[in-house]
């Protein structure tokens, strides 16, 4: 029980986050990544507060033997860099440069009362599904 | 047309990390939302705090979108066969390279994951020429 409302908290605390930085706006996304038009630089302040939160907070809980509410940390096993990875990757790409959707803030649009994020998030699990098609 | 926000985003950045630190710390599990999205359907049984930490973001999101002076206009006339393909893409991308702006860029980079930094940067730069030819070129959404 415990757990999950630390999830819940979590998850609440990334929603606000995603908002309040307005990366739930595609249009806010696409404008950082489309620098030739009226450039939004905001997008890199909020990768960039994210890294200056977990590149120190991360160091100092993985210092841990567990984590407070479970036996061990689950983490990617994983540690080269392969076709998968990079091809996965460039997908991704070209996916978020087109709409200007990542997952999060895709998923934590469908409350907002307009269509787009459904028609995305819907297509977004049929790719998943394909995907996984061609991993192991 | 939107406006450079640096306040905003960089608290709202800061608040993304902050919640990656509460997940690990308390769960010892990592916030990439593609991750916790497919673990959904996995059928294994830690479905109920994947589901948890969904139900609180979207929440969450509602309520400071439709009750803060964030809230935006949406976007109208985007075609709906672009953000289709561009759904597909980032769906089968996220699962083929393990992670997303969250997992790889915030939670990867932060325990400093090699494949992440590789990931991410692949990422960015295919994301800004996609951004720049989709717009420029083709005219998609511009």
């Amino acid at each position: 029980m415990s757990r999950l409302i630390a999830a819940l908290c979590a998850g609440a605390l990334f929603g606000t986050g995603l908002t309040l930085a307005g990366m739930v706006n595609p249009l806010k996304v696409l404008n950082f990544l489309d620098f030739a038009g009226n450039w939004d630089p905001s997008l890199a302040l909020v990768m960039g507060g994210g890294l200056l939160i977990t590149l120190v907070t991360f160091r100092f809980v993985l210092a841990r033997p567990a984590p407070v509410l479970a036996d061990q940390f689950t983490l990617p096993t994983r540690l080269n860099i392969d076709p998968p990875l990079m091809i996965g990757s460039a997908l991704f790409g070209i996916g978020w440069g087109l709409a200007g959707y990542c997952p999060g803030p895709a998923v934590a649009a469908l409350s907002f009362g307009t269509l787009e994020p459904w028609l995305f998030v819907g297509a977004m699990l049929a790719g998943s599904f394909l995907g996984k098609l061609f991993t192991r | 047309m939107t406006s450079f926000t640096p306040y905003s985003a960089l608290a709202g950045g800061a608040l993304i990390g902050l919640a990656a630190t509460l997940l690990l710390l308390f769960n010892g599990r990592i916030a990439g939302i593609s991750g916790i999205v497919n673990g959904l359907f996995n059928g294994g049984n830690d479905r109920a705090w994947r589901a948890t930490f969904l139900v609180g973001m979207i929440g969450a999101a509602a309520l400071v979108y439709h009750f803060t002076p964030v809230h935006f206009e949406g976007r109208s006339g985007f075609p709906v066969w672009a953000l289709m393909v561009a759904g597909l893409l980032v769906g089968a991308g996220t699962r083929l390279g393990s992670g997303c702006t969250s997992g790889h860029g915030i939670c990867g980079i932060g325990r400093l994951s090699v494949r992440s930094v590789a990931a991410t940067a692949c990422f960015f730069s295919i994301g800004v020429i996609t951004a720049l030819a989709s717009r420029h070129l083709l005219g998609i959404g511009s």
